[in-house]
């Protein structure tokens, strides 16, 4: 009961951000959320903004340029020529201004955003934890008893490297890959995770951004064609137990395939924890259309809801996107007789 | 032109849940046939549903992206 207590309070200071005196716009305030951002918005008491500021770095014309975000004042203002460009083409990004005030440029953008940041928690921790129990084993031995967090972590891996990775690639190569999928899944897991926790310094939407998702695509890609055997090679341009005359047709369906499949898993993660996001405020943001007290207990009941099964989209994500990898890898390199 | 292609993102939505469903009811037949089978019916079974809602997500993406 406490512990469900506490996670109402979390849950509520999280989206106090919502709360304004004028017409409340739920589609911005969810955009708001699930974007990038120079500031990691904590809470907004009033008028008054708590947020981390984060560094800009910009490099404009061979200069380097850095600044912390706290200059913008919320978006308010600009600093050295620079603002975060409120409409058109560049919404959102920072753009070079001249004394009118009109747009001049857009400089290379390298600045530790809020998602950027995030990946630097997620990677960290992944790190402590991960190097921690690969310490265990150096000190006690590949084939002790596991205990404390090795006892926790020992398990997933085995899942990963035998019914992920054994399974689908084959006996003979699945080591080699395994290094791949265990990261690519605890890195899903553990951004997807900590994108559910709603307060500072959790919830921002990592693997819920596609240029997220399609770097971890993009490996993909670049592994499963990589590691193609001639087998592979020889079904994409020249399917055997076709007659020539199709060829023409088969083989463009078969080279777009290659992109198709990794376009997939990209969009795939993308939409389903955005989407995830997207649910939780909209019954949160409920509260604040409705403006009744009575709402509160419904849409934090269905929030909550939501959060637990968005628990279960996250691991299931991390599966699925692991899994597909290591299928796409295990079609690429198949045996070379049958 | 936005409502339009909303109705299509909740036609693909639609099919989507009649495909993954069929695939459900047909592991879940194939398992009391074969509980031994479990697994595999399992990873089969997700593999599928992931490739339909891969093209149901081409869909809803597409339909939010074009107004």
């Amino acid at each position: 009961m406490k512990v469900k207590i506490s996670f109402l309070i979390l849950l509520f200071s999280f989206l106090a951000y919502a709360e304004d005196k004028e017409q409340f716009n739920a589609g911005e305030v969810i955009m708001e959320h699930i974007s990038d951002a120079y500031e990691w918005h904590i809470v907004s008491i009033g008028d008054h903004h708590i947020a981390l500021p984060l560094p800009v770095i910009l490099w404009d014309e061979g200069k380097l340029v850095c600044f912390l975000s706290s200059k913008f004042e919320h978006g308010k203002k600009f600093y050295l020529s620079y603002k975060i460009a409120e409409e058109g083409e560049h919404k959102g990004k920072i753009v070079k201004i001249n004394d009118k005030g009109e747009i001049i440029g857009v400089p290379l953008n390298f600045s530790i955003t809020k998602n950027t940041l995030a990946l630097f928690l997620g990677v960290s921790l992944l790190l402590i934890i991960l190097l921690s129990v690969a310490r265990f084993y150096k000190k006690e031995g590949q084939h002790a008893p596991p205990k404390g967090l090795a006892a926790f972590i020992e398990p997933i891996i085995l899942f990963v490297v035998e019914d992920i990775a054994k399974s689908n690639i084959g006996e003979k190569d699945y080591k080699r890959f395994a290094p791949y999928l265990l990261t690519l899944f605890f890195f899903i897991l553990i951004n997807n995770l900590m994108g559910l926790i709603p307060f500072f310094p959790f919830g921002a939407n990592l693997t819920g951004n596609i240029a997220v998702t399609m770097t971890l695509a993009l490996l993909t890609l670049i592994i499963v064609n990589i590691n193609g055997n001639k087998t592979y090679w020889k079904h994409i341009f020249a399917p055997p137990g076709v007659p020539w005359l199709i060829w023409p047709i088969l083989v463009p369906v078969e080279i777009i395939g290659i992109f198709t499949k990794p376009f997939a898993l990209m969009i795939r993660l993308f939409a389903n924890i955005t989407a995830g996001h997207i649910i939780i405020l909209s019954l949160i943001s409920l509260i604040f259309i409705f403006n009744k007290l009575w709402m509160a207990p419904i849409s934090v009941g269905f929030a909550l809801f939501m959060s637990l099964i968005e628990v279960l989209v996250a691991f299931l994500q991390a599966y699925i996107f692991t899994m597909l990898t290591a299928l796409f890898i295990g079609l690429a390199i198949p045996e070379e007789h049958h | 032109m936005g409502g339009l292609s909303l109705i299509g993102a909740g036609l693909a939505v639609i099919g989507a849940g009649l495909g993954i469903g069929r695939i459900g009811g047909s592991a879940m037949e194939a398992i009391a046939r074969q509980p031994e089978a479990y697994g595999k019916i399992q990873t089969a079974m997700i593999i599928a549903a992931a490739l339909i809602e891969g093209a149901t997500l081409f869909a809803v993406a597409l339909a939010i992206v074009v107004k």
